[in-house]
């Protein structure tokens, strides 16, 4: 089960991510994301920090949008992970094509520098 | 045979008792004619009289009540056949009587009496016989209050037979209560003509004929009979007189008024007779609609029976069924009408915005008809629509015509309505059983799926005098996309695999076989880990799905070198024991899943490390269904928990590190049904030979 919280702070839209991220709850996740790039937001945050655990195919709704960004300019960066969470995050690899931060400080650096 | 070998004594008997019978009779009137007292006491005629009765009664029990062959016109023609044999009997005593015409013997005593006591034992036959077969019929539809009644009425008529016999019938009164009684009891008993209903058109004019005709003889049998009597009663003060006796007369009138009860029940029920059939043919139909769900091929057989059984059932000239469908393709059925009659009748219509026929709002059941005086060139003037419900959702509508103006009345609106019901609960479980038997289907091709998945393990895995292999899989319910396997590129190389596909079910199944192919094309080519990966990754980006991915680990061991060479892409950390070092850890090393990224820069982020191995290692591999199983408290069993696992059994063969693996996962979970792919590979290295190569290095980035 995954609840999804969604705030804009200067500019930037940040989707907060509470609870778990399995197969069927990746999809809210996706949507999520998906409704964020519709409303033009061009910086996305997300917030891990009450993401207690994801799933392979969450990570994949991750990893999906990765190159789309690329191409359109649309920066996202992570923050605020557990250690397990940033773990599963790391063993894939994906730690090294996404902007993962410390706390939403250091990820709207990111954000801004990018 | 026993029953066979009953009825025949039983009839033996009967015969005897009336020879007997009329043998005392006879002598009684010989005696009485030449002034002789009688020597044969009067009880004892009637005890043999009594012996006759019970011994035809009987038989004929047995030969009516037992037969459950025989219909109501089969009773009524036995009936018919025993009042013809007694009638013809007796004519032809007439005609001898006639022959003889006054001589001295005709008028004699003794002849009278032989004659008299012959069509007495041919009344009671043929009364008892009748007697049988009405019971059957009053009986055909019994309830407890009847079965009382009847057995009342039996009862009452034995003990009229002791009442007879011993000649009590001095006293007046009781004589009289007594047959009235009977008789009263019988009449209520008659009321009881429910088999009537159940007899068609047909049966109905047989049964007729042959009551009329059972009734006739029945009169001219207690006629003669009674002719007879009285004649004999002016000639002799002593006779077996009937007339006085409660049974026969009791018999007589019930006989008698049931026939006359069911001739004219039958008669005032010919006209009624096609409503009756109607209705059966309404509740066969009503069952051909039901069962049609559970007989037919499709939802158009059940449309094509709804259609036949309502025009049947309300005797309609025409009618079509339109049906909406799910496509906005609108199929119509039609009967005895034209596409194009009904087409000008849906339109005549739909142009004088009549809503009913073709508004799928409408809720109720319309008689349009007198919508349809206005169309020209129709021959239709009754109009009736109906809508047809399946879940709710109105899925069509009936529509019946007639040529005759006003031709539908309610009883038939309430009949097709209950059609049109039924029929659409009939196509709704029809659609059910589609979906069950869909949902079968998907379930036989995950079966085969899964066995599929299943063949591309491998059965037996590569081995080595330096090293074993042990391998352990197993998938939920569905489809699983783990995968592992070995292949030898030459006398010193081993190439090692386990993946794991993102997602279940045939796609994940789908995209194991893929990396099974490529894992077998690529290794043989002996190609370095790293790029392994790299074209792995780049044959996968065409064929993986968005978010799908594959992580993987590759090795190659080399046992001329003792060095094992491998490649990371995503999959979870190598857990291995040094026995130099004597103690567990995890490979931190680099790598981004298969997948993941869709071009050539790929390379960028896959690396390959290489290793020397000594012999007591032992690596464990394994895929995120072993790390993420659950306990009861939705603990994972995590990464330190493994390695806790696994700590004290280095020493163990592959297969017994395995095992113990497995088994503590399953006491961990507490259950061995983890609703999750698990798969591990346990890869010892032989600690037979003594070790060779140089001490244990530091992973050795090869970039």
């Amino acid at each position: 089960m995954i609840h999804i919280k969604r705030l804009q702070e200067d500019g930037a839209d940040i989707i907060a991510l509470i609870g778990e991220i399995d197969a069927s709850s990746s999809i809210e996740l996706d949507l999520a994301i998906a409704k964020s790039v519709g409303e033009g937001f061009n910086k996305i945050l997300v917030d891990c920090g009450s993401l207690d655990y994801i799933s392979s195919a969450g990570l994949g709704v991750f990893m999906s949008y990765i190159e789309e960004f690329k191409d359109r300019n649309i920066k996202m960066v992570l923050f605020g992970m557990s250690e397990k969470v940033a773990n599963t995050f790391s063993i894939l690899g994906l730690n090294e094509l996404l902007e993962i931060g410390k706390d939403k400080a250091q990820a709207k650096k990111i954000v801004n520098e990018l | 045979m026993r029953i066979k070998a009953i009825t025949r004594l039983l009839f033996t008997l009967g015969f005897i008792t009336w020879l007997v019978l009329v043998f005392m009779d006879l002598t009684v009137q010989v005696s009485l004619a030449n002034n002789i007292p009688p020597e044969v006491p009067s009880w004892l005629s009637g005890l043999v009289l009594n012996l006759f009765i019970l011994s035809l009664f009987y038989y004929y029990k047995l030969k009516i009540e037992k037969d459950e062959v025989l219909n109501f016109v089969d009773l009524l023609w036995r009936v018919f056949a025993t009042g013809l044999v007694a009638t013809v009997a007796s004519l032809t005593l007439r005609l001898i009587e006639y022959l003889l015409n006054d001589t001295k013997l005709t008028t004699h005593i003794v002849f009278k009496d032989l004659n008299y006591m012959i069509n007495l034992g041919l009344m009671i036959s043929f009364l008892i016989m009748a007697y049988s077969a009405w019971k059957r019929l009053i009986l055909y539809q019994k309830s407890k209050w009847l079965l009382r009644l009847w057995a009342f009425f039996e009862i009452g008529l034995l003990i009229s037979l002791l009442y007879d016999s011993f000649g009590i019938q001095q006293i007046e009164w009781s004589y009289i209560a007594f047959l009235a009684t009977l008789i009263t009891v019988a009449l209520i008993l008659s009321g009881n003509m429910k088999w009537v209903a159940f007899l068609n058109f047909r049966q109905k004019w047989t049964s007729l004929l042959l009551l009329l005709l059972t009734v006739f003889y029945l009169l001219y049998i207690f006629y003669t009979n009674s002719t007879l009597a009285e004649e004999i009663d002016g000639q002799s003060a002593y006779f077996t007189d009937y007339r006085t006796n409660v049974f026969v007369l009791s018999l007589i009138v019930f006989v008698t008024m049931y026939a006359m009860f069911s001739f004219l029940v039958i008669l005032f029920n010919l006209p009624t007779t096609s409503v009756f059939e109607q209705k059966l043919e309404e509740v066969v139909n009503f069952q051909r609609i039901s069962q049609s769900i559970q007989t037919e091929q499709s939802e158009e057989s059940v449309y094509n029976i709804l259609l036949e059984t309502s025009v049947s059932s309300v005797f309609a000239d025409a009618a079509w069924l339109e049906i909406n469908g799910t496509t906005l393709q609108k199929r119509v059925f039609t009967y005895k009408i034209t596409d194009k009659e009904s087409q000008d009748i849906i339109n005549h219509l739909n142009s004088h915005n009549i809503k009913g026929v073709f508004d799928q709002g409408s809720e109720k059941t319309k008689n349009l008809s007198k919508h349809l005086a206005s169309l020209k060139g129709s021959r239709f003037r009754s109009i009736l629509a109906f809508p047809i419900y399946v879940k709710g959702e109105n899925i069509g509508t009936l529509a019946l015509l007639k040529e005759l103006p006003e031709g539908f009345n309610k009883e038939m609106t309430k009949i097709v309505g209950t059609f049109s019901n039924q029929a659409g609960i009939s196509i709704e479980n029809f659609r059910l059983m589609e979906e069950a038997l869909q949902n079968e289907r998907y379930k036989e091709e995950l079966k085969i799926a899964k066995m599929v998945q299943k063949s591309l393990l491998p059965a037996v895995l590569e081995q080595d005098e330096d090293f074993e292999i042990a391998a352990f899989s197993q998938s939920a319910d569905e489809v699983g996309g783990d995968y592992y396997d070995t292949l030898r590129i030459n006398e010193h190389l081993v190439s090692i695999i386990i993946a794991d596909v993102s997602g279940k079910g045939t796609t994940a199944a789908f995209h194991m076989s893929q990396m099974k192919g490529i894992f077998h094309s690529l290794s043989r080519k002996d190609v370095e880990p790293d790029e392994f990966m790299r074209q792995a990754n780049q044959a996968l980006i065409h064929c993986l799905e968005r978010g799908s991915f594959i992580s993987a680990t590759y090795f190659v061991i080399d046992t001329a070198l003792k060095t094992v060479r491998y490649a990371r892409a995503g999959h979870c950390p190598i857990l291995y024991y040094c026995s130099e070092k004597k103690s567990f850890e995890y490979f931190k090393d680099k790598g981004v899943a298969l997948g993941m990224v869709r071009n050539k820069s790929y390379a960028n982020f896959i690396q390959a490390y290489e290793f020397p191995y000594r012999p007591g290692d032992l690596m464990v591999l394994y895929t995120d269904g072993i790390t993420e199983a659950k306990d009861i408290k939705s603990e994972e069993f995590g990464y330190e928990r493994l390695l806790e696992t696994v700590k004290d059994l280095h020493d163990l063969p592959a297969r017994g590190v395995q095992d113990h693996l497995i088994s503590k996962l399953y006491e961990f979970s507490g259950t061995d049904n983890i609703d999750d792919d698990y798969t591990t590979m346990i890869v010892k290295f032989s600690s037979t030979k003594t070790p060779e190569t140089e001490h244990f290095g530091k992973l050795k980035d090869k970039h």
